[in-house]
């Protein structure tokens, strides 16, 4: 079996995120298919049984998200993968899986949209809708790779987050990542390091509940409920794993970025030095809890932060709500399909530098 | 006749339940509980699931495992959690809504993947909790607080959908025959595979008091008299049919 015999591996970002699953012992798959992210559930339905797991297709993707987190319940670690439209679908359960605290991981794979868009091109514009798409307050995590590597890194991650948190997990690639095929160094069995997870009484719903499981409409309970499933996951950050800095450490310019499009800024980056130019790029490898610290810290040191992302300026919005002043901040937005390029980054660096 | 000890699956401490007055749902907890008891089930290796509506609040009255998911996906969550663990013992408890509106392609699935569970489907004709619409299940012509000059859709029997899906083991009946509940409740749950017993069930909140059929005791008596054995059911044209509920078991 490839995936373990050697240490580099030549894989898609859709194959790292399998076995990074296997590798954390995710032993549950269910899903239903859907272009960009078919690939995981295919190889998941050909290795899961292979490594003593389980894939079941379901009759969509509601009945997924429900399979996992009854598989998950039930003992087994779990997750799905989807796509924009999948993950609409998924939102309900997803919201219950938040509120019964089960541990899940959900890979979505983004394209462009919205409704069926364009199902084979890339987009990042799925950011706010993995953050708010379910109803209700409430916290959950979501990781960006960047790449084969971060694929593999960050949904290892998710699952034990996912059992540390007792929550849901989504690992937000999209297109480009997902099929482009990289070096992936694989963990080997003596570096795994996984959360495990007592076994208890089942006693779940998704109604407002007290200690025990059963519901209640005390406005104490309610109250004390939704802090606490807020505060367990924002209150700790530093679990999550950090967002990642490259460059001068005082820039003129700082750019933000994750996924496809920090690919772009690095090199951007790398092209900026070589024309003189003080340039960083932050790349977020968490996007929600939203790491507000890092960039309130640093954006208030440069005198340029530019966002860029395939969407129409979602983490940009965030971005000026840590506090750092509207002028301060630009975008890099593109949502015609293609990806951002590192020239347009740096003839966007250029514009900037000449008018400061 | 010695009366089993089913107190124990009951959450006494949470009693008085949440159903009006004359709701059929007590009636089917306590059968289901009565069975559990005869079978003598322990609590570690049974689980309730329930989905949303009146009868899906069951888990809050039992001592023992329960699940309560979204609307109509209670069969989408069991089946994960059956292939995670497939030895626990699992009834599902859910409503006419949530088993023939919103969920009917789970329950569909579940019986074409012959999921190992036992659904008790708590058809008391209308959406209770909010307020007594209309559903796939209610007969044609019911007044309902969505259809105030009679239901113009058709209704539809679940029981020849799970029987076409595949279901091992298909029955109806009503909370009226409480002898006759038990029994299928228990060939339900003793049956591998899937299997589904639809109950019918009082709302005289709702159903009674639009319909006119009356208080608690006229409508418990009204599906005496409404329903009719499946093989004298059979007999009656198609005209006649509609005016009755057939019971009985159709797959076993």
């Amino acid at each position: 079996m490839a995936g373990e015999k050697n240490k580099v591996q030549f894989l898609s970002g859709n194959e790292a995120c399998v076995w990074a699953g296997i590798h954390a012992k995710a032993r549950f798959f269910a899903g239903y298919p859907i272009s960009p992210a078919t690939e995981i559930a295919e190889m998941c339905a050909h290795e899961l049984p292979r490594h003593g797991g389980f894939y079941i297709q379901m009759e969509d993707e509601i009945g997924s998200i429900a399979a996992v987190i009854g598989a998950s319940l039930g003992g087994l670690r779990a997750f799905t993968a989807t796509s924009g439209p999948g993950l609409a679908l998924m939102q309900e359960n997803i919201g219950f899986a938040a509120m019964a605290e089960v541990p899940c991981v959900i890979i979505e794979v983004q394209r462009f949209g919205p409704s069926t868009g364009i199902a084979t091109k890339p987009a990042q514009s799925d950011v706010m809708t993995t953050r708010w798409g379910t109803p209700g307050d409430h916290s959950l995590i979501v990781l960006a790779p960047s790449g084969g590597q971060a694929c593999y890194d960050l949904t290892f991650a998710a699952f034990n987050l996912a059992e540390f948190f007792r929550t849901p997990v989504i690992v937000l690639t999209d297109a480009v990542i997902a099929h482009l095929r990289e070096k992936v160094t694989v963990k080997s069995e003596e570096e795994l390091f996984l959360v495990n997870r007592d076994k208890r009484l089942l006693r779940v719903t998704g109604l407002v509940h007290d200690s025990f499981g059963y519901s209640s409409d005390v406005p104490e309970v309610a109250g004390e409920l939704i802090t606490r499933l807020a505060q367990k996951i924002e209150g700790h950050q530093a679990l999550l794993p950090g967002p990642r800095f490259y460059g001068p450490e005082s820039p003129e310019v700082l750019i933000i970025s994750f996924g496809i499009s920090a690919r772009a800024a690095r090199q951007a980056v790398f092209l900026a030095e070589q024309e003189g130019l003080a340039v960083s790029l932050l790349e977020l490898q968490t996007l929600w809890p939203f790491p507000e610290e890092e960039i309130r810290k640093m954006g208030a040191e440069v005198k340029t932060v530019l966002v860029a992302e395939l969407n129409r300026g979602q983490v940009q919005r965030e971005v000026r709500a840590c506090g750092i002043s509207p002028e301060k901040v630009r975008g890099i937005n593109k949502i015609d399909t293609t990806v951002i390029t590192p020239r347009e980054i740096l003839n966007e660096i250029l514009t900037v530098i000449i008018n400061n | 006749m010695v009366i089993p000890d089913y107190k124990k699956y009951l959450a006494v401490e949470r009693l008085p339940h949440i159903w009006c007055a004359g709701c059929g749902n007590g009636i089917i907890l306590k059968a289901l509980l009565l069975v559990l008891a005869e079978l003598n089930f322990r609590p570690g290796e049974i689980l309730l699931a329930t989905g949303i509506g009146c009868i899906s609040r069951a888990g809050d009255y039992v001592s023992f495992q329960r699940f309560q998911g979204t609307h109509g996906r209670t069969l989408a969550f069991v089946t994960g959690l059956k292939i995670a663990r497939p030895a626990l013992k699992v009834f599902c408890l859910i409503g006419d809504g949530d088993c023939a509106a919103i969920g009917m392609g789970h329950l569909i699935h579940a019986a074409r993947r012959n999921l190992d569970v036992a659904v008790l489907v708590a058809n008391n004709l209308n959406y209770g909790m909010t307020g007594g619409q209309f559903s796939p299940l209610t007969p044609n012509k019911s007044l309902t607080s969505t259809s105030r000059a009679g239901k113009i859709e058709a209704s539809l029997d679940i029981c020849r959908l799970a029987e076409v899906a595949g279901a091992n083991y298909v029955a109806r009946t009503s909370v009226f025959y409480h002898g006759e509940l038990r029994k299928y409740i228990r060939e339900a749950i003793s049956k591998t595979g899937f299997s589904l017993v639809e109950i019918l069930t009082p709302c005289p909140t709702y159903y009674g008091r639009y319909n006119k059929i009356g208080g608690p005791d006229e409508m418990l008596t009204w599906f005496r008299d409404k329903t009719v054995p499946l093989k004298k059911y059979l007999q009656m044209d198609k005209q006649e049919q509609k005016d009755f509920f057939w019971r009985g078991k159709l797959v076993e």
